[in-house]
């Protein structure tokens, strides 16, 4: 999250735009994206011929032949996908990148904002393209990319060996391998996904597979020394450097730590550990009885869990808590504190700490299809056809709404006790 | 030679080849380790229960079509591979193994037929997909169903579909079909849609107009629906027939974890039985989720869902007479071929039923990844259903309905060999011609 | 003589029924408590009302479609089972022997029923034998042990009606007839007769599976 306190953070509600205004003639207009700040409120236009991009009611001047997956950076730039002449490209705040390409897709942002890149397609081979630069090795397929968070280096899993028609055993003897800016590791894999980057940008760890049933992590092309039945995405400790990943061990999930055993493997399920900003904590979502989940802490899982599913886990800024959303009987609700909030709702965001790690807020659904912020377990008394997910002040004393009500996009900073 | 001789001899690399390169303590330690660690109560119960008595062969096509040759019966499935495996603790050849995959791969559609014509209730599926496990864990699979698994394990979909195809041919159906219907949209990525559709490998591979034509149905019922542009897309599982259990559970968490990132309340899936066992039988549980996270909807409950809703109008009815092919998955997996009937009885005046229906149906033999064994078996499922062109022969319907992929696959070969006149169509292809249409031009 | 019949119907007897109960009960706990620990589905899935549904539907002649359409051996198989378990527990004698052991005594069947029960059984196994050496598929799965199990069956209905009628030695034949039945308990914890107990197991969890995981029937 970038810096955020040169927003405007006076209390009130203020109208930005009414939603359904757009200075040119249009056949309709698609969803809405809002900015970050709430300033701004974009939509993809389908007009008479090909799509534009409107803000805050005024289109871009460019129009495409196809415009799609608006996306914000986190410093307020608005993106698309646009399509001229047939070729791929990207359009930032209306500007499109000078160079074209057969497809791109999958805008990816560094953390700031700063970097803005895009899976690419350049006739017939892959690769990445960052800030409008594509890679200077392309591959004949790429797929499972990511950026790291200062947006300095970008990965995927490439192809190395081009395979035939069920060629099934050129492909068991490791056909992929992983890049970084576009330079592939020296290693071949049956199988490589989820590339990850350390928190300083410097190290990679992937899971791997190097025969079909053998399944390690790689970190920086040296594989683990131990081979799992299963693995899942690995992550790095922030103060140790340590990688860990949910590894299957007859028939059960632990947690494994530089290929080590760190949580015996008793688990039915094990998957999106992450850990506290200290790297003392390590939390992840689990299934210690089967069909039953809840969150783990170092290893022990908490007492309560729900029927059907834990996700969207997330860990405070102190790194002191962790909530997540866990659903059972159909509903939603909010895992924290080792307990669930009261109120069940039709759908719930992911949930979001204030930088304090006191409050927790969400984007949650009611029934009708009317949304609202819940704070604290308690809902704002307004509810809206549409809303974004909150976003706390840098003080954690407010929090910025962004929302849709009676057809005008509306910008609410509201006291964390309004709720 | 007869035919059904001339069909059990076949080569396939990714059985011989492969089996060849094992030793008998491969062999031996592989099987004891399925059978003893990765097996256990359920195992034990059904093969120690069996009385062999035979009674579960009627319930096979391939036991009916081959003149009720005992290789084909289930239990005789189970004698050739399993009894054989366990009795000899292992100690087995290549040959056998070769044998065994060939059986268990190509010979059973795991339909569960026979589960309903045991006198206990053995599941020799079950039984099956333990041999498959074994055979995979050994290497030794069917080279094109090796290949559709790998094809999950890379691209998280059944037919080397690349990220940017799947875009590429959703915004191309969108654009095709805007020429019927200016307003159509394919929502892509539209978080907290109500559902998002969900299709396999094959749709925009060779049938792209399935896409076009469910796009046409989402516009007239007016619903709030998306589909991701990311990998996760695809519902299909090859890899749950191969028996490689840890690719399966990999991409059904890549499917379920795209409808939580959608926040879409559920799935619906297009017109497949193979991949809703798997989303609501398989490939949740060994994730560890005892029932589908978010619910995933069949085609057919959609499309009742709307008809009953009113959403989806018929306009004309199909006089043409045609019969109805119950999907073993969708139907003795999940019980719904009353609304199957409900739906095809409103849009065809003249429906005749097949003998016997509903979840005694035959299965088409394509299930179960048989069809995914590629053309070196197509023989071998072809003949062993000679009781499904029966079947559809005695309806004398002109289109046969199967709401179903791989039921497709199998049933469009079954008709080609035993020469049917019968036109095969998806319940989709029949709403599409035949439903209001209030939005086109 | 008389030592041997002592001990065959005394301390034996004992054997035989805690061999048989103890070896059910040990099969059940043994595979409860695998499926409790390593196949966490079993337990996962079990509904009481659809196993009950799939465990009565199949007690009930010719409500499957299967039963339908091989009526014979419906008949068969229903009648050898009823017969199978009444005519012992039922049978005048076996009721005196445990009057006189433990006092208590319960209605019993006129001997000519049970006669023509002991008939059924035996013509019934004969039935099986036949088809099981003429049917092919059930020819291709059957292998000696089944004719073993078989006769295990036979025997102790045999020797209890050759010994009823005093054909051949009586003391000799009553002696076999005793050792058979005791035979006949052992075998079963140990071979697919334990299907008096896995079919409501098996039939109780797939019931399960069908019924309230499937939404149908699962006959």
């Amino acid at each position: 999250m970038p810096e955020n306190g040169h927003w405007n953070w006076e209390p009130g509600e203020r109208v930005i735009h009414e939603v359904k205004d757009c200075d040119a003639e249009v056949s309709w207009l698609e969803e809405l994206h809002a900015s970050p700040d709430g300033e701004q409120v974009a939509v993809v236009a389908k007009l008479e011929e090909g799509y534009g991009v409107c803000v805050n009611g005024k289109l871009w001047e460019q129009t495409f032949d196809r415009a799609w997956y608006p996306k914000f950076s986190p410093d307020g730039r608005l993106t698309a996908l646009v399509n001229v002449d047939g070729e791929w490209t990207l359009a930032v705040d209306g500007e499109v990148w000078p160079e074209t390409y057969t497809c791109l897709w999958n805008t990816l942002f560094s953390e700031t904002g700063d970097t803005i890149a895009a899976c690419a397609q350049a006739d017939g081979v892959y690769g990445m393209v960052v800030n409008g630069e594509i890679w200077e090795q392309l591959y004949d397929t790429a797929n499972e990319f990511n950026l790291s968070s200062d947006g300095k280096r970008s990965a995927a899993v490439v192809v190395m060996v081009s395979m035939g028609q069920a060629e099934i055993f050129t492909y068991q003897k490791g056909c992929y391998s992983v890049a970084v800016n576009g330079e592939a590791w020296d290693n071949r894999f049956v199988n490589a996904w989820t590339p990850v980057f350390d928190p300083s940008d410097k190290r990679l760890a992937v899971q791997t597979r190097s025969t079909l049933y053998d399944y390690t992590i790689v970190v920086d092309g040296k594989p683990w020394s131990q081979n799992f039945s299963a693995t899942w995405e690995p992550r790095f400790n922030p103060s140790t450097g340590a990688v860990v990943a949910p590894v299957r061990q007859a028939g059960k999930w632990g947690m494994a730590e530089d290929g080590r055993i760190l949580w015996d493997p008793t688990f039915y399920q094990l998957w999106h550990q992450a850990f506290s900003p200290d790297g003392k904590k390590l939390y992840a979502i689990g299934a210690p009885k089967y069909g039953r989940w809840t969150l783990v802490e170092n290893g022990s899982p908490w007492p309560l869990t729900v029927g059907d599913m834990v996700e969207d886990l997330t860990v405070s800024p102190d790194g002191a808590r962790v909530a997540a959303a866990a659903k059972e009987g159909g509903r939603w609700t909010f895992m924290v504190d080792q307990s669930l909030w009261n109120s069940w709702y039709e759908m719930i965001w992911s949930p979001v700490f204030s930088p304090d790690s006191k409050h927790l807020a969400a984007k949650v659904e009611l029934p009708g299809k009317r949304y609202t912020v819940v704070m604290n377990g308690k809902p704002l008394k307004e509810t809206f056809e549409q809303c974004w997910e909150p976003v706390f002040s840098p003080d954690s004393r407010s929090v910025l709404i962004r929302a849709v009500q009676d057809g005008k996009f509306k910008r609410i900073v509201a006291g964390v006790h309004d709720f | 030679m007869s035919e059904a001789a001339l069909a059990q001899k076949i080569d396939d690399p990714g059985l011989d080849e492969t089996a060849a390169k094992l030793t008998p303590e491969r062999i031996r330690t592989t099987i004891n380790r399925v059978l003893q660690q990765e097996n256990s109560a359920r195992l034990k119960a059904f093969v120690g229960t069996c009385v062999s008595c035979g009674l579960c062969s009627d319930a096979c096509h391939f036991f009916l079509s081959h003149d009720r040759d005992p290789k084909y019966s289930p239990a005789g499935k189970v004698k050739q591979t399993l009894w054989e495996m366990i009795r000899t603790k292992g100690n087995v050849s290549q040959e056998f193994i070769v044998r065994a995959a060939t059986i268990a791969y190509t010979e059973c559609n795991v339909c569960k037929r026979c589960v309903q014509y045991c006198p206990f209730g053995i599941d020799t599926a079950y039984l099956m997909t333990v041999v498959r496990r074994i055979c995979h864990l050994l290497g030794v699979t069917p080279l094109y169903l090796q290949d559709t698994s790998h094809s999950h394990a890379s691209t998280f979909n059944q037919m080397w579909v690349k990220d940017d195809e799947w875009i590429d041919t959703l915004q191309w159906q969108e654009d095709e079909y805007r020429d019927e219907i200016p307003n159509l949209r394919i929502p892509l990525e539209k978080e907290g849609a109500d559902f998002f559709y969900s299709v396999i490998g094959p749709e925009p591979k060779f049938r792209t107009q399935l896409i076009g034509q469910a796009a046409v149905l989402m516009n007239e019922c007016g619903v709030d629906w998306t589909m991701p542009a990311t990998p996760g897309w695809d519902n299909s599982d090859m890899s749950m027939y191969s028996g490689d259990l840890e690719i399966m559970g990999r991409i059904k968490r890549a499917h379920f974890e795209t409808a939580r990132r959608l926040r879409v309340k559920r799935v619906v899936m297009g017109e497949c039985g193979h991949a809703y066992r798997s989303v609501y039988d398989v490939g949740n549980r060994w994730l560890g989720w005892r029932e589908m996270p978010i619910p995933v909807i069949h085609a057919l409950q959609f499309y009742w869902e709307m008809l009953k809703e009113g959403r989806l109008k018929v306009a004309t009815q199909m006089e043409e007479p045609c019969t109805f092919h119950d999907p073993c998955n969708v139907v003795r997996g999940m019980g719904l071929h009353e609304m199957a009937r409900d739906v095809v009885r409103a849009f065809c005046s003249n429906f005749i039923e097949m003998e016997p229906n509903r979840e005694q149906n035959y299965c088409c033999s394509a299930g179960g990844g048989v069809i995914n064994c590629g053309p070196p078996h197509t023989k071998t499922r072809v003949l062993g259903n000679r009781v499904k062109a029966e079947q559809i022969t005695a309806t004398g319907a002109k289109v046969l309905i199967a709401p179903c992929h791989n039921c497709h696959g199998g049933l469009e070969d079954i008709i080609n060999h035993y020469k049917l006149d019968v036109k095969l169509v998806f319940l989709i292809d029949i709403i599409y011609a035949h439903m209001h249409k209030s939005n086109a031009i | 003589m008389h030592s041997i019949y002592t001990f065959v119907t005394g301390p034996l007897v004992w054997v035989a029924f805690l061999v048989f109960i103890g070896g059910l009960a040990g099969k059940f706990v043994y595979l409860t408590s695998l499926a409790k620990n390593k196949d966490p589905y079993v337990f996962s899935y079990l509904h009481l009302k659809y196993a009950l549904r799939s465990i009565i539907v199949w007690l009930i002649p010719f409500s499957t479609r299967n039963m339908r359409l091989n009526p014979v051996m419906t008949v068969v198989t229903f009648a050898f089972h009823i017969c199978l378990i009444i005519a012992p527990i039922f049978l005048l004698a076996h009721v005196i022997m445990f009057e006189e052991a433990w006092g208590v005594s319960w209605w019993t069947l006129p001997d000519a029923v049970a006669d023509v029960m002991t008939w059924v059984v035996l013509a019934s196994i004969v039935f099986f034998v036949v088809r099981r050496r003429v049917v092919p598929e059930a020819r291709y799965v059957t292998g000696p042990k089944e004719f073993v199990i078989l006769g295990l069956v036979a025997l102790p209905f045999l020797t209890g009606f050759l010994a009823y009628y005093q054909i051949f030695d009586y003391q000799t034949m009553i002696i076999l007839h005793v050792l058979a039945g005791e035979a006949m308990l052992v075998a079963i914890p140990f071979t697919w007769l334990s299907h008096v107990m896995l079919y409501p197991m098996i039939r109780g969890y797939m019931g399960s599976e069908f019924g309230a995981e499937r939404h149908v029937k699962d006959w």
